[in-house]
């Protein structure tokens, strides 16, 4: 038998070439694997079935899709809220998170991890947002009542959470209190591993002012963190769903508000998976909201490329 | 600035005798309008950030009289720290004492914080820096996977640790721990910074791979993973297991404290306690990484 020459080479042979890279990856892919691609490859699939926890699943095809996208009112209800809450919160909140982590760059010492406390605190432990509903109680105890009940701005309490007027305002302002988070800190650690000798160069070569300085220097040095900032704010600002269960949810805790004026995407989604048992359907409402982000991330991560051009 | 290579050490940028004695004191680019407009701003916007925490130091000092004050107030007039000796009580008399609540915390935090940060470098490193095929599918595998929304895998997901016959034990929350997306995704685009002729003069030297990457890229990286400890320290102070820990003795101390806060009006003293100690020891652990990361400042960011 003749040997087949093969211009490409075998995968024996790339593997072998490549065995370090392999080897340093392999610890975390096959936990990856095993805890992240599996479940969501199984959900994928669940997606496309009946699925009520308790029996076993059966396959319906699009069904769920097509039930979602044509004739579920509730679920255009929370499309729209979740695209109201992502398209205000999520670049007010990333512009801010890099204004205030560039400004805190000034900053040293002390003052500085002061300042990076005060902006990171909010996002540091999960709970703490509770104190909104104290600020947003209904009755005459509420803080915000209490306040503008004794400036005499008002003559008595408004129920703010159970009014449906209120609710996506006041979840747009306690996201954005919370969503200073994970960018915020990837951009202040980021900031800090840049050359400084890029900024006298650039002053030499005729910078004027900060800002020129911001765009032409500071950004784009830091692209790399630019856009893991962007990741995660479009996770977190199109995920929005722990505020709106808490604050905007009757009884706190539950995915439902007053005419669904509080849901989310996820709300729906916890709604419909562990409320009503349809893990069929909750898995098609995860999938689209999937589509919809990477979606937003392509088109994000297209027009940071042109920062600092 | 002078590379210097101690004996055994990493390659140090060191500055020159002149550079940390002379540096000049005005900063470039910078005017005083500017700096004035930009402070307010911050201090306006700080002042909104902080708001809530300032309630939730007050609420956990005032006495119960004052947590249902009418009208209500925000700073405290008669301080106490009865809401924590109540709640230290409470938390004593449980069945399963505190310190065993607290070790629980303390064993899964430490592993899952440590052996993320490290599982998920030691994966980053060839993605920034080699070059192998199947490395685009691989990377933007990871990136995928942190939008998809974690509810729905939580079922298929019990279903893998209870084959694997974790289910029920510590392991159960640190394992998926190591494999968390968020830590490659940082990691790796910081490691990208590094410019590759410092790898390059390392394996001049000598060093293997895995050297490299534990005395050359990862002192460089040392914000990016002191944040990612930050990071992986929230995630995991926000995940009690309840999914996965039945057996009491194995809950973390999140979970047994939640409970208290939990128990209505008479609670609700204790419950201000609670919002401020779980607030707290996340605060304290971000205040001791974050002063470390101001410690690499010194050296002035990652040069040729």
């Amino acid at each position: 038998m003749v040997k087949q020459k093969n211009d490409a080479p075998s995968l024996g042979s790339i593997i072998a070439k490549n065995k370090v890279s392999y080897m340093m990856m392999a610890p975390y892919f096959l936990i990856f694997t095993t805890f992240t691609i599996l479940p969501v490859a199984a959900s994928l699939f669940i997606s496309l079935t009946y699925f009520n926890m308790l029996e076993a699943p059966q396959f319906i095809g699009w069904a769920n899709y097509l039930k979602l996208l044509l004739e579920d009112d509730i679920f255009m209800i929370a499309l729209k809220n979740t695209m109201i809450l992502a398209i205000i919160t999520g670049p007010l909140s990333y512009v801010l998170c890099l204004l205030f982590a560039w400004i805190i760059n000034e900053f040293k010492g002390r003052l500085r991890a002061f300042l990076t406390l005060v902006f990171y605190a909010p996002s540091i432990s999960g709970q703490v947002f509770f104190i909104w509903t104290i600020i947003f109680t209904g009755d005459r105890y509420g803080i915000l009542n209490g306040f503008l009940l004794r400036w005499g701005f008002m003559d008595e309490p408004v129920l703010w959470m159970r009014d449906a007027k209120y609710i996506l305002p006041f979840l747009i302002v306690v996201q954005l209190w919370l969503s200073l988070g994970t960018g915020f800190l990837a951009f202040i650690a980021g900031l800090q591993t840049i050359d400084k000798s890029l900024y006298e160069a650039a002053a030499i070569d005729g910078i004027r002012n900060r800002w020129q300085e911001l765009w032409f220097v500071t950004l784009p040095a830091m692209k790399p963190q630019l856009m893991f900032g962007a990741v995660m704010q479009i996770t977190a600002s199109f995920a929005i769903a722990d505020i709106s269960l808490w604050l905007a949810g009757d009884p706190p805790g539950s995915p439902v508000s007053v005419n669904y004026s509080g849901s989310t995407i996820v709300t729906h989604l916890i709604d419909n998976g562990t409320i009503r048992f349809e893990m069929g359907y909750a898995s098609a409402i995860a999938t689209v909201l999937f589509i919809l982000m990477v979606g937003t991330n392509r088109l994000v991560q297209r027009l940071l490329r042109r920062v600092g051009n | 600035m002078v590379k210097v290579r101690n004996s055994d050490g990493p390659i140090v940028v060191k500055e020159t005798f002149f550079q940390k004695n002379f540096r000049r004191e005005r900063k470039l680019n910078r005017s005083r309008a500017g700096n004035v407009l930009l402070f307010v701003f911050m201090g306006l916007c700080g002042a909104f950030m902080v708001m809530p925490l300032i309630i939730v130091v007050n609420n956990a000092l005032k006495p119960l009289d004052e947590i249902f004050q009418f009208p209500p107030r925000i700073f405290v007039r008669n301080p106490t720290t009865e809401n924590f000796t109540d709640l230290f009580i409470s938390m004593s008399e449980t069945w399963v004492p505190l310190s065993r609540y607290i070790l629980n915390s303390a064993v899964i935090m430490v592993f899952s914080v440590f052996g993320h940060v490290i599982v998920a470098s030691l994966a980053a490193y060839p993605l920034a820096k080699h070059k192998f095929p199947g490395k685009k599918l691989l990377f933007s595998l990871v990136i995928l996977s942190l939008m998809f929304t974690w509810q729905v895998t939580q079922i298929p997901n019990y279903v893998i640790i209870s084959f694997l016959g974790i289910n029920n034990t510590y392991l159960a929350l640190i394992i998926p721990a190591w494999g968390y997306g968020i830590g490659l995704y940082l990691m790796k685009q910081f490691m990208e910074q590094i410019p590759d002729s410092l790898i390059e003069s390392a394996r001049i030297d000598g060093a293997g791979e895995f050297r490299a990457f534990w005395r050359i890229i990862m002192p460089n990286v040392k914000p990016a993973w002191l944040t990612l400890m930050i990071f992986q320290f929230n995630l995991m102070w926000g995940n009690t297991g309840y999914l996965f820990l039945r057996s009491e003795e194995l809950k973390p101390l999140q979970f047994a404290m939640q409970h208290i806060a939990a128990g209505g009006p008479r609670r609700a003293g204790e419950a201000m306690a609670v919002l401020f100690v779980l607030a707290a020891i996340p605060i304290t652990f971000f205040l001791v990484c974050q002063s470390s990361i101001l410690e690499t400042m010194t050296t002035s960011g990652i040069k040729e």
